[in-house]
């Protein structure tokens, strides 16, 4: 035990000097304090699937109707603000529809 | 004195023009997606979200007012794309513009690639100055004549007009993609361009709508063991048989289609070995490449992650050759920039005529000049507050920490909704438009 403790405090040391040093990691334990529930992998297949998802999701009755049916007495899940969560895996209801897109005008930089 | 395509502190920046309106609330119809001159300069083309494509064409320069540098004013305006609906997947297309690529002019017309996420369409620009008249069986407004009135003949001739440019889809290249398409690329073959998407990249002929080769292609078999993505590509410029692309590792990737028909296997792997003990949880989201440019003389390339413009010489795949840092002050503040996902943002960067000088863009409408030749760089803005006729662009200067000196602006007062990832240098001139959210900025050099 004794052998041990002063390579401990070396490592604490160690590490003190680090975040000094490397702005990246204290910003990384920055963000880990925040979020405790974040995974060590962020360019991993979560985050690159969320980008390969791109796009707001329409209402899809039969999505809705099949989720409703499933999660009978849970509430749908809310729009999820979590780093962590993929937000295409969110089913919309008919009263978050996006607004449908206004009609075309031209572009102001031809003005 | 440094001649075409020289830039950086020899050259004096200073305002030309400004498009579009200048209130501040920004319909997203209006956010510029894509800004790019054409082969001579003459045109220039923008891109928004709103799936429109406005083209400027250079005045010829006026002789007898040499520091009245020639405005670039509008040529055509048009519908590119339209919203779209994947009913089996319930996504909407969207119909911003991600990228315009011109055609090297071979006749009168013009010809520009634009492509959304999903379709890529070939439009032809078009001058109109001379129409037909006297038809024997219309009226000049079209309608038909009573042909029992018609009594004489006459031979239609061609009487000038006012001009009138007209731009028409010659070509809609769609279904080739899954994903969504980040580049398309001209090849230097002028009968071939490449497409790619966040897994794929395909290769069409002009002329062929019904069919593209896939020449790249990384879907793992397990979509759980996918780990990058393109995130861009781009033709060689004289060498018609390679094409590079970049991915969210901070990859670069050489492949040469003659070694064989998919590409999957690359001829060069360029990657800048990584320090292990510095690595963090942002370590790859700020490596990966937004895009990348080869020079035009084709023997280096230039790309582009969060932070740094990295040059890359073509035989050299273990390191580049120059690093550049673009706000390197930003490294300190990653964690905030990922909650408000500005880490995500993907800048662009350009070479200028010569290949002396790159340029990028930053936030708080700065963007970065960067002169290889003379190893300086500047910070300038693209600002309404400098808007007066050739009002020459002061630098900027960011304070990263301490006592801010006067005219510096804090790191913590930067404006990271004002973003400009989309930049253009003239390929002969020392003339350059910068967009920021809603406007496209020209600016030009100083001319004593």
């Amino acid at each position: 035990m004794e052998d041990t403790k002063p390579e401990e405090t070396n490592v604490e040391e160690q590490k003190d000097e680090e975040y000094k040093i490397c702005p990246e990691k204290l910003e990384e334990a920055k963000l880990k304090s925040k979020y405790p529930h974040l995974g060590n992998k962020p360019g991993g297949s979560d985050l690159l699937r969320k980008r390969l998802q791109k796009g707001p999701k329409y209402f899809d009755s039969g999505d809705y109707n099949m989720a409703k049916a499933k999660i009978k007495n849970k509430q749908l899940p809310a729009v999820q603000t979590e780093k962590t969560e993929i937000t295409g895996d969110h089913i919309p209801t008919p009263q978050d529809l996006p607004q449908r897109k206004p009609s075309l005008v031209a572009s102001k930089l031809a003005g | 004195m440094a001649g075409a395509g020289g830039g950086g502190n020899d050259v004096q920046w200073c305002f030309s023009q400004v498009k579009g309106a200048i209130d501040d609330d920004v319909a997203e119809a209006d956010i510029i997606s894509t800004v790019e001159f054409n082969h001579s300069g003459e045109l220039l083309a923008t891109g928004d979200k709103g799936g429109r494509v406005v083209i400027f064409q250079q005045e010829t320069e006026n002789k007898s007012q040499p520091q009245c540098r020639s405005e670039y004013n509008v040529y055509s305006t048009f519908q590119s794309h339209e919203p779209e609906f994947d009913y089996l997947k319930s996504l909407e297309i969207e119909e911003k513009i991600n990228k315009i690529r011109w055609l090297p002019q071979k006749n009168a017309a013009q010809f520009l690639l634009s492509t959304n996420d999903k379709t890529i369409k070939l439009w032809k620009i078009s001058e109109r100055d001379k129409r037909p008249e006297g038809y024997n069986l219309k009226e000049e407004d079209g309608r038909y004549r009573d042909a029992a009135t018609i009594t004489t003949l006459r031979v239609p001739v061609f009487r000038p007009m006012d001009l009138m440019v007209e731009a028409s889809p010659r070509r809609v290249f769609a279904n080739g993609h899954t994903y969504h398409i980040n580049s398309i690329s001209v090849n230097s073959d002028n009968e071939t361009y490449l497409s790619a998407d966040d897994l794929r990249i395909n290769m069409w002929h002009l002329e062929i709508t019904d069919r593209s080769f896939n020449i790249v292609d990384i879907k793992p078999a397990n979509m759980e063991e996918l780990t990058e993505v393109i995130t861009a590509a781009e033709f060689h410029p004289h060498q018609c048989n390679t094409f590079v692309y970049s991915s969210s590792k901070g990859t670069i990737r050489l492949c040469d289609m003659r070694a064989s028909a998919l590409c999957d296997k690359h001829s060069k792997l360029f990657e800048e070995p990584e320090d292990p003990s510095n690595r963090s949880f942002f370590s790859e989201i700020i490596s990966s490449i937004s895009d990348v440019k080869f020079s035009h003389n084709g023997r280096y390339m230039m790309t582009r992650d969060y932070l740094s413009v990295k040059i890359w010489d073509l035989n050299m795949e273990n390191r580049p050759v120059e690093t550049y840092q673009v706000h390197e002050y930003l490294r300190s503040k990653l964690c905030s920039l990922y909650e408000n996902d500005c880490i995500f943002d993907k800048f662009e960067c350009c070479w200028n005529g010569n290949d002396s000088v790159v340029m990028t863009g930053s936030y708080n409408n700065f963007f970065r000049m960067l002169d290889r030749s003379q190893q300086r760089d500047v910070t300038l803005e693209a600002s309404r507050e400098s808007c007066k006729p050739r009002q020459v662009l002061k630098p900027r200067r960011v304070c990263a920490g301490g006592k801010r000196k006067k005219d510096e602006i804090s790191v913590d007062s930067l404006d990271f909704n004002k973003k400009i990832l989309h930049t253009a240098w003239h390929p002969q001139e020392n003339i350059i438009a910068v967009a920021t959210t809603n406007n496209l900025y020209i600016f030009q050099e100083k001319v004593n």
